[in-house]
């Protein structure tokens, strides 16, 4: 085992830039997978946009405000990943570990803000079993959300692994998917804005 | 909140037939885990197949479990012709419709995403990297996983005959029927479960492929030099990652109406049924592609093989099979042109569906053209593919028929395009997995199948299909509704008699199969393939020894022309003696993938009778052991070069002695 | 026993090859839209069947001609290109498909349910309901009801308007011709026309539960004084369908009877199909049919 072990690391130069690669392309697929979940609930938002069965409408209920406070902290969540990659072609660590930090906060604040809303409307009376308008909201706004919440797992797992393992290849490339998908993620948020928010206030 | 719904009263004791199938499984586990266990088999079976990530022992695995939940959808298949064979001129027959119509959804269900779909994944997953001069697929662990996901998913339908009850809202449950104010019971929510799970496992599966095709093949081997099984493969992972996301985003669209008193798809407050309609079968016409496309590739190679030609027209090969990937994807309303769409939307719906039967007839013709001048051995697997052009180009027929909306008005949901989609479903899919097992079978086991029971398992499957679906065409004109518990029009029971019999046939055709595995490895010494290439070969994985060494190929090979193996063997080129052997890197086998699957099985059955504990616990098992994954960094390993030389000299020196 | 069983054997085989068209339903159409479809069906088939029946052929003649024991046969094994060929073969199905879509698109207009028909004499309106696990039938002009019997008169094209008040189903008189699906909260349509007086069987395509099964009932093509004395039996009916009789008859129901009303409520389609729209206010709810809309507007009342 100790044989084999010592000779794996002798091999990493070789392969470890072609798995990387191979991973990040990986991790492309399968965000087009998830872009078509996300198409998928934009599709179901259009076709019930409209459904909203003598309940409350897009105009009455949301805060464009407050939803910009949102965007405005995600969309900063996003530049704030940036400088933790730049960080990272650096090489240095804290830098990394500072900025992931920040971005950990800016997203938990966004997913605290979603929440908040959540429950403001559900107190309302205007609940996802409200109608089918509302159904479709919270199902493409809660996906986001859950989404994003799951990027908060994975961020504060990286945290703790670059802690951990300093910034070899492998946390090199987790980070790059990460970063991918908090990307993804921002830019999914970019449309749920301009489509369920502004589309349906305007 | 521990245990939900579940009580006993779930167990559904009152019904004979269930009670007898529990104990009949029950007796058969416990003889299996006593075998096991009598021969001390548990470690060899965890270390060497359960956390497996080799892709060889993986595609074998896939392969098992589809003919295991071909088992159960066989019978249920019986069951309904039986019932229907009985019920007629007012008598009920055995089944109630409750009974019956939980069948008839198991059936549709277990078939497609736990038969067809594994098998195919299973062929794939053996036969891809061996086609390519892989060692590997891309990502060795996700494919544990997506096989172990897959399996949870089968293991969630069988439960539900045991503990609750099944879907009885047909295999793509149509709301409102399967929304829950109509279907109240657990029903719906195993059959959701079980989809999600083993959706999210072939969508894994299908990244893995895309990029294991894409990335992974031997230097020189560029897309117009892969072998067409390859290429079909390749298309299909395409479709499986276009499609399976749109799946899982609509099953829980209905999940959040049925859990969450949601309002996607329910008749009140605005949902809209139809959307889903719309939905699942934008999953669903490609996903009947990502089946027969294969399948088609399958054919390809024993067409070619067992002809001792190349494949006539390659390149119309390809160019077809992407045509119909693409095309796939514009045709999904021609399963519902019944719904009051306008003349222009259902004409242009039909003229696209019917496009599709261009490329598809072309390749019908290409196979007919390799065989053309040819030196054709009938081996079984040569006539499954024999048996399949003779069989699909019918069901390609009645396909377009059904394509043309105003013959689609009359037949929409009658036996007639029930009888169609067996047609191409048996008559392509399963023909086309069972010839792949047989032609590849040497390749996994290092013995071949049994000819004499092969082809016996081959009449009664091809008599036993044309006696139960020619019947079922018949029925449809004479305007049978398909999912009918009883009727009370006596002349349609000739016709379901007949069918009947034909179903025994495909019974007897299956137990032939099973008999035909037994006796292939009752006699695998005299069945022995010594040389690797039992059939004289032209693709890669033949110039292998068989069973592949664990590492695939000792050194990856530079491709240079499309069969590359013939082109090798009609040059005389041979293995160069006193090679030098690099070590070899490989993936070590890990349980978190079975790990994950079974916390993921524990989520669902949680899930479907609302035991939020267990379900919590089943959702953090699954987060914590990935995350604890991504901490181990002793993931893979060296196989040292001396060790690949004497396997590889050992394999040389079996072959030498084979041929004196 | 056994002699009895081989007769069977024999006879359903029997039946089953010389049945012939006649037995065939969909190919002895009782209507203008079913003959329209039959020919269609006839011509599709024919023209395929013209590939289809020589590409099988010359797959098995292949494979005998072929088979590697015929030395005398000629063998080309690096023969696997032919423009020739490949032109053939991809032009074939391309002549065939093109004629088909030509087709198509000309029979999908014809053929549209939504297309009324034209025959120089009235049409009667019909109003079709799906219920949990029956058909109601509403003839608004002439203000009576049937359950799971259709009487139509001979000749005279026929207006569906087709909703459900709770499963999808699929309306279907197999020898009249087309279906088309009845969905809750929504109205489609479809036109036929019975041009040959009988009986024939109709029923929900689309399985939608339990009851499924029973969803069938016969259809009545009658002659124009067959059918004038029908509605005056239907007309001399006590029973009426309003309101109440409505919620009662919407009750989950296997096997239903047939029924026959002599008064129906006005506007009781438009209710049925309006009623899952909450902002509607319509008669099944000032009868206290508690549908969810009402849960919710009595909740959104108390706060």
């Amino acid at each position: 085992m100790l044989h084999s072990t010592v000779q794996a690391s002798h091999h990493d130069a070789d392969h470890g830039h072609e798995k990387g690669a191979m991973a990040i392309t990986g991790f492309w697929i399968y965000l087009m997978t998830d872009c078509l979940i996300f198409a998928t609930l934009f599709a179901t938002f259009g076709v019930l946009s409209h459904a909203t069965a003598g309940g409350p409408t897009a105009g009455s209920l949301f805060d464009l405000n407050y939803v910009g406070l949102e965007t405005l902290l995600l969309l900063l969540s996003s530049f704030t990943f940036g400088l933790a990659i730049s960080g990272l072609s650096n090489e240095k660590k804290t830098s990394v570990i500072f900025w992931l930090f920040v971005t950990f906060l800016l997203g938990a604040s966004f997913i605290w803000m979603e929440i908040h809303e959540f429950v403001h409307l559900i107190a309302e009376n205007a609940g996802p079993d409200r109608s089918a308008f509302l159904s479709a909201y919270f199902g493409l706004v809660g996906t986001h959300g859950i989404h994003v919440t799951l990027g908060l797992l994975w961020l504060a797992v990286i945290i703790h692994q670059v802690l951990h393992f300093g910034l070899d290849a492998t946390i090199q490339r987790r980070l790059a998917c990460l970063s991918l998908f908090w990307h993804f993620l921002d830019l999914v948020w970019v449309c749920v804005f301009s489509i369920v928010y502004l589309g349906g206030v305007l | 909140m521990m245990f939900g719904k579940l009580t006993l009263d779930a167990i559904p004791l009152e019904q004979p037939i269930i009670v007898w199938t529990f104990a009949a499984v029950a007796i058969l586990g416990c003889a299996i885990l006593g075998l096991v266990s009598y021969y001390g088999k548990w470690k060899y079976l965890w270390s060497e197949w359960i956390t497996s990530v080799d892709h060889k022992k993986i595609g074998v695995m896939y392969i098992i479990f589809a003919l295991i939940m071909l088992l159960r959808g066989f019978a249920d298949a019986i069951m309904m012709r039986l019932q229907q064979s009985l019920a007629s001129a007012g008598s009920p027959g055995y089944l109630p419709p409750h009974h019956y119509d939980q069948i008839f959804t198991a059936h549709g269900t277990i078939m497609i995403f736990f038969m067809a779909t594994p098998f195919i994944l299973g062929l794939m997953n053996f036969v891809v990297p061996l086609q390519i001069g892989a060692r590997d697929v891309a990502y060795p662990f996700l494919n544990s996983l997506s096989f172990w996901l897959t399996v949870m998913g089968g293991t969630l339908v069988m439960m539900s005959l045991f503990v609750g009850d099944f879907a009885a809202v047909g295999w793509v449950a149509y709301p409102p029927l399967s929304e829950l104010g109509y279907s109240p019971t657990v029903g719906v929510d195993y059959y959701i479960w079980a989809l999600q799970l083993s959706g999210l496992g072939t969508t894994i599966s299908g990244i893995n492929f895309l990029m294991t095709i894409l990335k992974m093949r031997a230097p020189g081997m560029t897309l117009m030099k892969m072998p067409v099984f390859t290429w079909t493969a390749l298309i299909t992972n395409i479709l499986i990652v276009a499609i399976f996301p749109v799946l899982t985003a609509t099953l829980a669209l209905l999940t959040a109406d049925r859990y969450l008193g949601m309002h996607f798809f329910t008749n009140e407050l605005g949902g809209n049924a139809m959307m889903y309609i719309n939905l699942i079968w934008v999953w669903g016409h490609p996903e009947v592609y990502v089946l027969i496309l294969p399948a088609f590739g399958v054919f390809s190679e024993v067409v070619a093989t067992f002809s001792g030609k190349p494949l006539f027209g390659y390149k119309s090969m390809v160019y077809a099979t992407s045509a119909i990937g693409v095309m796939s994807f514009f045709v999904w309303l021609h399963h519902f042109f019944t719904m009051g769409s306008g003349a222009n939307v259902n004409a242009f719906f039909g003229i696209m569906t019917t496009l599709i039967s261009i490329p598809t007839g072309v390749k019908l013709f290409n196979w007919l053209f390799t065989m053309y001048r040819g030196r054709v051995r009938y081996h079984s697997s040569m006539l499954w593919s024999i048996g399949f052009m003779a069989t699909f180009a019918f069901g390609g027929m009645t396909g377009v028929m059904l394509a043309i909306p105003g013959v689609d008005f009359l037949v929409h949901n009658s036996l007639f395009l029930v009888a169609h989609f067996h047609n191409v479903i048996i008559g392509g899919t399963v023909f086309g997995v069972l010839a792949g097992m047989t032609f590849w079978f040497p390749k996994v086991f290092g013995f071949a199948l049994n000819e004499k029971w092969g082809k016996i398992a081959f009449w009664f499957w091809f008599s036993g299909y044309w006696l139960a679906w020619t019947p079922m065409y018949v029925l449809g004109f004479k305007g049978m509704t398909r999912r009918l518990n009883h009727f009370n029009q006596p002349d349609w029971q000739p016709y379901l008699t007949v069918a009947l019999i034909g179903a025994c046939l495909i019974a007897v055709g299956i137990v032939a199969i099973l008999i035909q595995i037994a006796v292939s490895i009752r006699d695998r010494k005299a069945n022995a393939d010594v040389t690797g290439d039992p059939w004289g070969g032209r693709s890669l994985e033949w110039s292998l020894p068989s069973p592949v060494p664990f590492y695939n190929f000792a050194r990856i090979p530079t491709i240079t022309s499309l069969e590359q193996h013939w082109d090798d063997k009609i040059n005389g080129v041979t293995a160069p003696e006193n090679v030098h052997y690099e070590d070899i890197h490989m993936p070590r086998n890990t349980a978190t993938g079975f790990v994950i699957s079974v916390f993921a099985l524990v989520l669902c059955f949680s899930l479907v009778w609302h035991m939020w504990i267990p379900a919590i616990i089943g959702f953090v098992g699954a987060i914590v052991s990935f995350i604890v994954r991504t901490y181990n960094t002793d993931v893979d390993y060296y196989v040292p070069a001396e060790e690949v030389a004497e396997i590889e000299s050992r394999h040389a020196s079996v072959v030498a002695g084979g041929q004196i | 026993m056994s002699y009895k069983k081989y007769r069977y054997l024999g006879s359903s085989i029997f039946t089953l090859v010389l049945g012939g068209c006649s037995n065939l339903e969909l190919l002895s159409p009782k209507g203008t839209i079913g003959e329209h479809e039959k020919s269609l069906i006839l011509l599709s088939m024919g023209i395929m069947l013209c590939v289809v029946i020589p590409v099988v052929g010359l797959s098995m003649f292949f494979a005998w001609r072929y088979r590697a024991s015929n030395r005398n046969a000629t063998y080309a094994p690096t023969w696997a290109h032919s423009t020739g060929v490949e032109v053939v073969v991809w032009s074939i199905p391309i002549v065939v498909i093109s004629f088909l879509g030509w087709t198509i698109w000309r029979t999908t207009h014809e053929l549209d349910p939504y297309k009324p028909l034209v025959a120089g004499r009235p049409a009667v309106e019909v109003d079709v309901v799906a219920l949990n696990w029956k058909w109601l039938f509403i003839y608004p002009e002439y203000g009576v009801a049937t359950v799971n019997t259709l009487s139509i008169p001979v000749d005279r094209p026929i207006n569906f308007h087709l909703t459900s008040d709770s499963m999808m189903n699929s309306f279907f008189i197999p020898q009249l011709g087309s279906q088309v699906y009845a969905m809750a909260g929504m109205e489609t349509q479809l036109h036929l026309m019975g041009t040959v007086p009988g009986t024939y069987m109709g029923r929900s395509t689309a399985f939608s539960g339990p009851g499924f099964s029973g969803m069938q009932f016969p259809t009545h093509v009658l002659t124009d004084d067959q059918f004038a004395a029908w509605l005056q039996t239907a007309h001399a009916s006590s029973a009426t369908l309003d309101g109440d009789a409505y919620l009662g008859l919407r009750k989950d129901s296997e096997d239903n009877p047939e029924a026959l009303y002599g008064h129906v409520a006005p506007h009781l389609f438009g209710d049925i199909t309006t009623q899952y729209d909450c902002r509607m206010q319509n008669s099944l709810r000032r009868v206290g049919d508690v549908t969810r809309c009402d849960v919710h507007a009595a909740v959104m009342e108390n706060q």
